[in-house]
């Protein structure tokens, strides 16, 4: 059993303040991804939780333990870092087994398990070579190896998958997903890669400006974004902002049209997916800008109410720039946004 | 006329270009020249016979005659002075890595306050002529009992030392990333056992250079050496003392013995003193 609580942890360097007042809970054998641009604290979060920041307020527990005081060493976590952090004077095989014989395990244990993790990681064949003989790619297994091998309660992950080539990372995503499902710890994954962060998050935490935006599952974050700033990092294209103002009988007026929404508030604003779109005579004037054709859809940015406004549209539909559009949403997909506290109503 | 600005144009390129190609070779020839000439002279000269070397005309080929070189070696006092020589730049050495490497650490692997002003004091420590320092310090050594011993010597070769031992080792350190040792703290070491098991390992050919360059500066020192020591002098001291009023053929001798270790030691640490001085380390 492995559940982290982080309370109330804050960190400052300097004057910079890098976390706000974290408050996370991610329960035992769940796969966490911290979800966030460069500079949004994700990073130190993750390596407050290793041990190897120390927060300026705040509690972290591991298993029931308070570990915030306590070195990494003694936290039972294990960490694969940006750049692998494979030690160049040992080989595969050392590599592997440098945290086993920290803890001094005997010698047919450590082969057992070197073994195992290298057999699972799909680098038996490498055992005896030294990192600066290996690629990117199996410098990156070699990292995951010798996370594994630790057997620990918790597996932390520095964006562990950004160093590689885009073809390789896709298949060492999913290769991760298995081995990590497999191995039934707990995991915090820091990415800012969303489609890396949907396809492997048991829950998704997006991170901006030092705070947790939101922490729910990947298609919760995606169909019911908490803020605007959710909706407008994570899906690609982005969800599509209108403001709106509160119009006569209830309802509300959305670049010249009548949309139904929530009951109270004078000012809103309205959001809605671009494959939430489709073209039907009652939809937003919209004057098409660019076509961007991709195959199984179309992408298409037009403009609406003097709004850059983009829509996913079916492939056959025949659009050139110049024309106009009418573009209706699905009323069960539109969101809505207090402009002022950003957040969801 | 076309036909011809065609065919001048590349033509004065390639002009100026062999005119930068023969002044960069005359460059690199006049400086080779300038180093290798005096080392190629005294070669000669030790490997010839007292006569030859005192003799005209001069083959400028060494006749491999080791009678100098023999004689300088036993002669009184020389095998006293080596011995000295030696311990002094062994204690230079460990010395000046004793203190250098921690520092050195400290300024790659931590921010501390005033660290720039440290950087800054460690090579400091060479803007003072020795010649200044000399006569203080020998009153200093007189009034401690540090005088004419291997040690007080090594005290002052081993500040002499320390910003090169500092500033290798500094960008030693920085060449190994934190995450590494970062690494070696989640997989269960300690500070202490992570700098052990995975820093100095990566260091150490670094650490060994940056000791024998240590080890090199204190072996060619002569002037505090010469003020500082009476009895126990170290071989530079000793030549300056006594070579003076010997023979030529002594004196080639002599400073091939000065000469031919520092060379050896330099050549087998290159690597890492350009590594020092920012140069790509190949």
């Amino acid at each position: 059993m492995a559940e982290i609580v982080i309370k109330n942890v804050a960190k400052s360097f300097g004057s910079f303040q890098a976390l706000h007042s974290i408050d996370l809970t991610i329960s035992d054998q769940e796969f966490m991804v911290l979800l966030g641009a460069s500079g949004c604290g994700k990073t130190t979060l993750l390596r407050i939780v290793a041990g190897l920041e120390t927060p300026s307020q705040g509690e972290v527990w591991i298993g029931g333990r308070r570990v915030d005081k306590l070195p990494p060493r003694e936290r039972g976590i294990a960490m694969v870092f940006q750049n692998y952090a494979v030690f160049p004077h040992l080989t595969v095989f050392e590599n592997i087994a440098f945290g086993l014989r920290m803890k001094k395990l005997p010698q047919q244990e450590i082969d057992r398990r070197v073994n195992r993790t290298a057999e699972l990681m799909h680098i038996e064949q490498l055992l005896k070579r030294y990192s600066g003989q290996l690629s990117g790619g199996q410098r990156q297994r070699v990292a995951v190896a010798r996370a594994l091998a630790m057997e620990p309660d918790v597996i932390l992950m520095d964006e562990p998958l950004s160093n590689l080539d885009a073809l390789l990372r896709l298949e060492m995503r999913a290769e991760l997903k298995g081995v990590l499902d497999a191995s039934k710890t707990t995991t915090i994954y820091v990415t800012h890669d969303q489609v890396e962060a949907m396809s492997l998050a048991d829950r998704i935490s997006v991170m901006n400006g030092g705070k947790i935006v939101q922490a729910a599952s990947p298609v919760e974050v995606y169909r019911n974004p908490a803020a605007r700033f959710v909706g407008s990092f994570i899906g690609n294209p982005p969800m599509n902002f209108l403001p709106a103002r509160r119009g006569s009988n209830g309802q509300w007026q959305v670049a010249g049209l009548e949309v139904a929404g929530p009951a109270s508030g004078d000012a809103l604003e309205f959001a809605i997916r671009p494959e939430d779109l489709t073209v039907s005579p009652d939809g937003f004037a919209a004057v098409v800008r660019v076509v961007e054709p991709l195959g199984a859809h179309t992408l298409v940015t037009a403009e609406v109410g003097g709004k850059p406004f983009r829509a996913v549209l079916d492939s056959d539909l025949a659009v050139s720039p110049g024309d106009e559009l009418r573009l209706s949403p699905k009323p069960d997909r539109v969101r809505w946004f207090d402009p002022e506290s950003t957040k969801a109503v | 006329m076309t036909a011809t600005v065609e065919n001048d144009t590349p033509k004065a390129v390639e002009t100026a270009r062999s005119a930068g190609r023969f002044l960069f070779i005359a460059a690199v020839v006049l400086i080779c020249a300038w180093v290798l000439v005096p080392i190629y002279l005294l070669m000669v000269n030790t490997l010839s016979s007292p006569q030859e070397v005192t003799g005209f005309p001069k083959t400028g080929i060494p006749s491999f005659d080791f009678s100098s070189i023999q004689f300088f070696i036993s002669f009184a006092g020389v095998a006293k002075a080596l011995w000295n020589s030696v311990l002094v730049a062994v204690l230079t050495m460990i010395l000046s890595i004793g203190i250098g490497a921690p520092a050195g650490y400290a300024l790659s692997r931590f921010d501390f306050p005033g660290k720039e002003a440290f950087r800054m004091l460690v090579v400091m420590t060479r803007a003072f002529p020795l010649p200044l320092l000399a006569l203080p310090l020998a009153v200093l050594f007189i009034r401690t009992g540090l005088d004419d011993t291997a040690i007080g010597l090594a005290i002052v070769h081993t500040v002499l030392a320390i910003p090169f031992a500092v500033l290798i080792t500094f960008s030693l350190f920085s060449g190994i990333p934190l995450e590494l040792e970062e690494a070696a703290w989640t997989l269960g070491c300690n500070r202490w056992q992570a700098f052990q098991k995975v820093v100095l390992p990566l260091v150490l050919p670094g650490i060994a250079a940056s000791a024998v360059f240590a080890f090199t500066i204190s072996w060619n020192e002569v002037f505090a050496a010469a003020v500082l020591t009476i009895e126990n002098r170290t071989l530079p001291a000793f030549l300056v003392q006594n070579l003076n009023v010997s023979p030529l053929h002594l004196k080639f001798a002599g400073g091939a013995a000065m000469v031919i270790p520092a060379l050896i030691f330099i050549f087998a640490v290159r690597k890492y003193l350009f590594a020092m001085w920012g140069i790509a380390n190949r």
